[in-house]
């Protein structure tokens, strides 16, 4: 590193966040929201959860049924590649584990879908093992629409544009899509830990 | 929603400080020569790089406000008072330093002329900046396409681009309208109080006109903009939205 700002010093300090923040991220403790466009307000008598794609019989929950499945308490860290990231963040969800409990499908991708025609790509691998959820509920209150209610995905080990706002189902393909954010030259996988911010890093 | 090609890799490089404008006691234009730059589209950001001298690097991403038709790079910075990036970049920065950056970065929240017009610029504080960026691209390129601005300030003194703002607005077919949500001065002709529904109805286009409409600034803002647009019939692929939190640094 040879470049030096002149005259920058460093401003913040964040005790005790070592190891905790990935590198060119800084903490925050709002919640900003990111979107590309209006918000969607999808009534939950008309909200389905779908499994479609590489699967025999595609799965559907209405919401009834996917709030009966059971739930998970999620406490994580989360990073956006605006820069924020925001600790120990409280979710309540379903495990993916759970919505593909029994599901045999040859998928090594999916594409997960939204109201608002949002999509991001994510290896299959990467949503299972406890590794991601569908979450409804964020700090003890119903997720807000701003924030992707009334369900978003949850994927918090990668950039949080993968964890689809709005969601309404997954796509599970043999091959691997790019999404929404990935096909305007955002990484194609987004780990925060490697700074996978845009294609190429 | 319409795909852009992926791009190549971004790499960090560095431009210098040419010159700095003071737009408001708090908000600054950064003019940069940036002889590695690959050219943008109106409406796309960057990526700004600090490193102290202690190896400590920071980043943030900042809106361009040139069009892509200028020969130097333009950054509008809001300095927040208890950001890192942004006191440093309006502060102390200044002629003949250098910055490091890459981009351009985005693609939704960006206009070309073949996307054509109407077009509808809602802009909240320094969320102007990509929009002005659109603007200017109109002019510069010769477009035809009619766009309104409505810009929402606290007061009259925050207002950026003012005497630019005020000659583009003689323009046919630019129509600038600010609104003041706090104190306005005697004799303000423009609006008061806060965008909604009932605002947009009055200065914004029908829905019949199916404009594209870009909506930049703080999340209550966007919120209120894209949600009363929608309220008027307006198609929700047709808003494009960009935030600025709080936190922006």
């Amino acid at each position: 590193m040879s470049f030096v700002s002149r005259g920058f010093h460093r401003r913040h300090t964040e005790p005790g966040q070592e190891g905790r923040v990935p590198p060119g991220q800084y903490v925050t403790t709002d919640f900003p929201v990111l979107s590309a466009g209006p918000t969607p307000h999808r009534p939950l008598e008309n909200w389905t959860f779908s499994i479609t794609g590489e699967i025999d019989e595609p799965l559907r929950w209405t919401w009834d049924e996917f709030r009966a499945l059971p739930s998970e308490n999620i406490t994580k860290d989360i990073h956006c590649v605006t820069k924020w990231s925001k600790l120990d963040t409280r979710w309540e969800g379903v495990s993916i584990d759970t919505l593909l409990d029994g599901v045999e499908t040859s998928a090594e991708f999916v594409v997960a879908f939204s109201d608002g025609g949002y999509t991001t790509n994510l290896p299959l691998a990467d949503l299972k093992g406890g590794k991601a959820w569908v979450a409804f509920g964020f700090e003890d209150e119903p997720l807000e629409p701003e924030h992707g209610g009334p369900a978003r995905l949850l994927v918090p080990h990668l950039y949080f544009w993968k964890s689809a706002k709005w969601v309404r189902g997954l796509q599970l393909r043999e091959d691997d899509e790019p999404g929404f954010w990935e096909g305007y030259g955002y990484h194609n996988y987004g780990d925060p830990w490697l700074e996978q911010r845009y294609a190429g890093d | 929603m319409a795909r852009a090609a992926v791009r190549g890799r971004l790499t960090w490089q560095l431009t210098e400080v040419v010159e700095s404008i003071e737009e408001t006691p708090r908000v600054k234009s950064l003019v940069l020569r940036a002889p590695e730059w690959s050219g943008h589209r109106a409406g796309q950001h960057v990526d700004i790089r600090l490193t102290a001298e202690d190896g400590y690097q920071v980043q943030r991403s900042y809106s361009i406000a040139s069009a892509p038709e200028e020969q130097s790079l333009v950054l509008t910075v809001e300095r927040l008072d208890d950001g890192e990036v942004s006191p440093y970049l309006v502060d102390e920065l200044r002629p003949g330093d250098q910055l490091e950056l890459r981009g351009p970065i985005g693609g939704y929240f960006a206009w070309d002329t073949s996307a054509g017009g109407p077009l509808l610029l809602v802009g909240g504080g320094s969320g102007i900046v990509p929009l002005m960026s659109i603007l200017r691209h109109r002019v510069a390129a010769g477009n035809n396409a009619d766009v309104r601005l409505l810009a929402s300030w606290r007061t009259a003194g925050d207002i950026i681009y003012g005497a630019e703002l005020e000659r583009l607005g003689r323009l046919d077919g630019v129509e600038i309208i600010h609104t003041l949500t706090r104190d306005a001065p005697a004799g303000w002709t423009g609006r008061r109080g806060r965008i909604d529904e009932a605002m947009l109805g009055d200065v914004g286009w029908a829905a019949k006109a199916a404009p594209l409409s870009f909506v930049c600034g703080p999340t209550g803002l966007v919120e209120a903009v894209a949600t009363g647009l929608v309220a008027l019939g307006h198609a929700p692929e047709r808003i494009r939205t960009e935030r600025f939190g709080p936190t922006g640094g």
